[in-house]
């Protein structure tokens, strides 16, 4: 799966979860960017991704995430 | 159901909604995500969830402080999560490791202690996850000093807190770990970062156990099974294969159905009533519940069985009426997919399971499913088939008589009125969770509760029992009166079995409710009528039975006025 695949796939993702169908989401987008992700979506988040990629993070990955091109360099290695 | 579809739910309106719900959530652990599981989860039963959620290190505070916002919120219930890292931890620093489960449970009790002197409210816990840490192997079965032994042990102990204290209620985590594994309940990394003990992916399962509980607490309970025969109770076709080549027990898939038959059997003996619903000839239908030697059940099992050529949804609708239950208590069970759509399509209240192809599932996918959560628990309860039975046969009798006072003559009732007492406090806090037609104030009672009112000098209290020639109701109607200034006694309870409706019962206790009141002193009986979606039949209750309407459901009759009814029951012993 490339980048984009991987992007688009998480765009979806988002878009489901903070309920915005309009939401479009780039790698450089963070959590200050989408209205509603906090801290607690932030966990609701993550367990969504590694289900939808079949992929388990580190803690230390979900710690020091810090925008979605560092989540998708991630996935892109597990693939 | 996804979590984040509960969580979706958590931001739509609840306006409109009939039934509102508070709960506090007291957590050694992080709560949010669970908060909004079950919110989302009461949204979609249209409950709107007023959720108080503290964070986990306030959690002794909350409960310990007698200013705390808890109890200024008054939840309808409190629900207690102590987590198993947590539990761990404490163990680890326990010196005397072979008590450590009576000393975690002295530290409940003292909880349970205060939350019901401020509160009073529902206590719900969830047992533990279980989890060894494999310090003695297999060998923590066999030591009292092994995490595992004292973690089993405690499980165990909320299990029998929970019957002296009858108004905690146990969540089994443990129960649902077994049923989906450690993998998809727990993430370690969770717990690290954000103090979560439990994946997002099993939250909406435990939210559905949390709303089963608090939704039978309040009445919201199945008590009849309709189920079908063929392909269904046993394989085969009974009309087509003959008594002899259906599948029961030992032949073909049988031991399936047998299996099936079993756990309905288990339904019926702790109080869900069984019909029977079936195309087919009576006599034939009939017959294996009779002669066939491995039916698990038997035609005594059944409390109302039916069995005809109609359609599904006029038999479903001809059983509730004549059970006298509600549509929404009632589940239907059958193997054809078109009759489960007919039935669903023209009776939406009733619960279909989609039964799966395979006999074999049934019983694992309908014990998934929860439907018989229960709030409440009696030894009569394996005797209801029976009295719905009896009350067959009075309908027969009935039916002989064209005169109706001289039917009822001919039953040769004898009732009794007294005030609660420890043998039926269970009796009574079920009575007052069940009933919801014949209910004047809808009160929901725990046995606590129960118990509180029958030592209480401010109320008094009354239990009616019920029998005729045909058999004996039991325990069938209570009433709760408050004693008020200037004289009066106030009715702030009365609920009635709608099985021994017009029978001269509602008239026998209101005479006893006036005679009660004129042996205490009371000069005026006042009562309340509180209307819901299901009690109208009681609407003018209090009219009917001689008091003067007041203003908009509220009554009274002066005790020396008050005239007595003429019934034809026969009272038994003396009044308090």
């Amino acid at each position: 799966m490339s980048r984009e695949e991987i992007l688009e796939k998480l765009n979806e993702i988002f878009q489901d979860m903070f309920d915005d169908e309009d939401l479009e989401i780039t790698e450089e987008t963070v959590a200050d960017d989408v209205e509603g992700w906090d801290s607690l979506m932030h966990i609701s988040l993550i367990e969504e991704v590694e289900d939808a990629f079949d992929i388990r993070f580190t803690m230390v990955e979900v710690n020091g995430m810090q925008n979605v091109g560092e989540m998708v360099s991630i996935i892109a290695e597990r693939m | 159901m996804k979590f984040r579809e509960l969580e979706k739910n958590c931001r739509k309106s609840t306006e409109g909604f009939a039934e509102h719900m508070t709960l506090a959530i007291l957590g050694d652990c992080a709560t949010q995500h669970l908060a909004k599981a079950i919110r989302g989860y009461a949204y979609t039963k249209e409950i709107a969830m007023d959720i108080f959620d503290a964070d986990y290190d306030q959690m002794e505070a909350q409960i310990l402080d007698p200013g705390s916002e808890l109890y200024e919120k008054q939840p309808d219930a409190v629900l207690l999560w102590f987590c198993t890292e947590k539990l761990y931890a404490a163990f680890c620093k326990c010196t005397d490791r072979s008590r450590f489960a009576e000393e975690m449970m002295e530290k409940y009790k003292r909880y349970y202690a205060l939350l019901e002197q401020r509160l009073g409210g529902r206590i719900l816990q969830f047992n533990f996850t279980e989890q060894d840490d494999r310090v003695f192997g297999n060998y923590a079965n066999k030591t009292a000093e092994s995490f595992l032994y004292q973690l089993r042990k405690l499980n165990l102990m909320l299990m029998e807190e929970a019957q002296l204290q009858k108004n905690l209620f146990v969540i089994d985590l443990a129960y649902l770990q077994n049923q989906y594994g450690m993998e998809k309940i727990k993430d370690a990394k969770m717990y690290y970062l954000a103090k979560m003990p439990l994946s997002t992916h099993i939250l909406p399962q435990v939210a559905a156990e949390v709303l089963s509980v608090l939704e039978a607490i309040r009445g919201r309970i199945k008590k009849c099974v309709v189920v079908d025969l063929d392909q269904t109770l046993w394989g085969g076709v009974i009309g087509d294969d003959g008594m002899e080549h259906i599948q029961i027990g030992e032949l073909g898939q049988g031991q399936a159905f047998s299996d099936f038959q079993n756990w309905l059997k288990e339904l019926r003996k702790r109080g869900i009533l069984l019909a029977v619903c079936s195309k087919n000839e009576e006599d034939t239908a009939k017959e294996p519940f009779l002669k066939h030697p491995e039916m698990v059940l038997r035609l005594e099992d059944i409390a109302l069985f039916v069995a005809n050529w109609e359609n599904k949804a006029d038999n479903i609708r001809y059983i509730q009426k004549t059970l006298n239950i509600g549509m929404d208590s009632m589940v239907f069970l059958d193997d054809n997919p078109f009759e489960r759509n007919l039935v669903r399509s023209l009776i939406p209240e009733i619960t279909v399971p989609e039964l799966p192809e395979d006999p074999s599932q049934y019983v694992s996918y309908l014990q998934s499913l929860n439907l018989f959560e229960t709030a409440s628990y009696s030894g009569a309860d394996k005797d209801r088939t029976r009295m719905y039975r009896e009350e067959m046969d009075r309908k027969d009798l009935q039916k002989q008589y064209g005169d109706y006072e001289e039917y009822l003559k001919d039953l040769e009732m004898k009732a009794q009125a007294k005030p609660f007492d420890p043998f039926h406090y269970a009796r009574i806090a079920q009575l007052s969770q069940r009933s919801n037609q014949f209910n004047l104030r809808t009160i929901r009672y725990t046995e606590q509760e129960v118990e509180h009112l029958a030592k209480s000098k401010d109320h008094l209290t009354m239990y009616v029992t019920l029998q005729d020639k045909f058999g004996d109701y039991g325990l069938i109607s209570v009433v709760v009166l408050d004693k008020m200034p200037s004289d009066t006694l106030f009715i702030s309870e009365w609920l009635m079995s709608c099985r021994v409706l017009k029978r001269g019962v509602e008239e026998f206790i209101m005479d006893q409710i006036v005679e009660l009141a004129r042996k205490n002193g009371f000069q005026t009986v006042t009562a309340e009528y509180l209307p819901t979606a299901k009690n109208a039949m009681v609407s003018e209750l209090y009219e009917r039975m001689g008091m003067n309407k007041e203003g908009e459901g509220r009554y009274r009759v002066s005790v020396s006025e008050y005239q007595a009814h003429k019934t034809c029951i026969c009272q038994e012993g003396e009044l308090q």
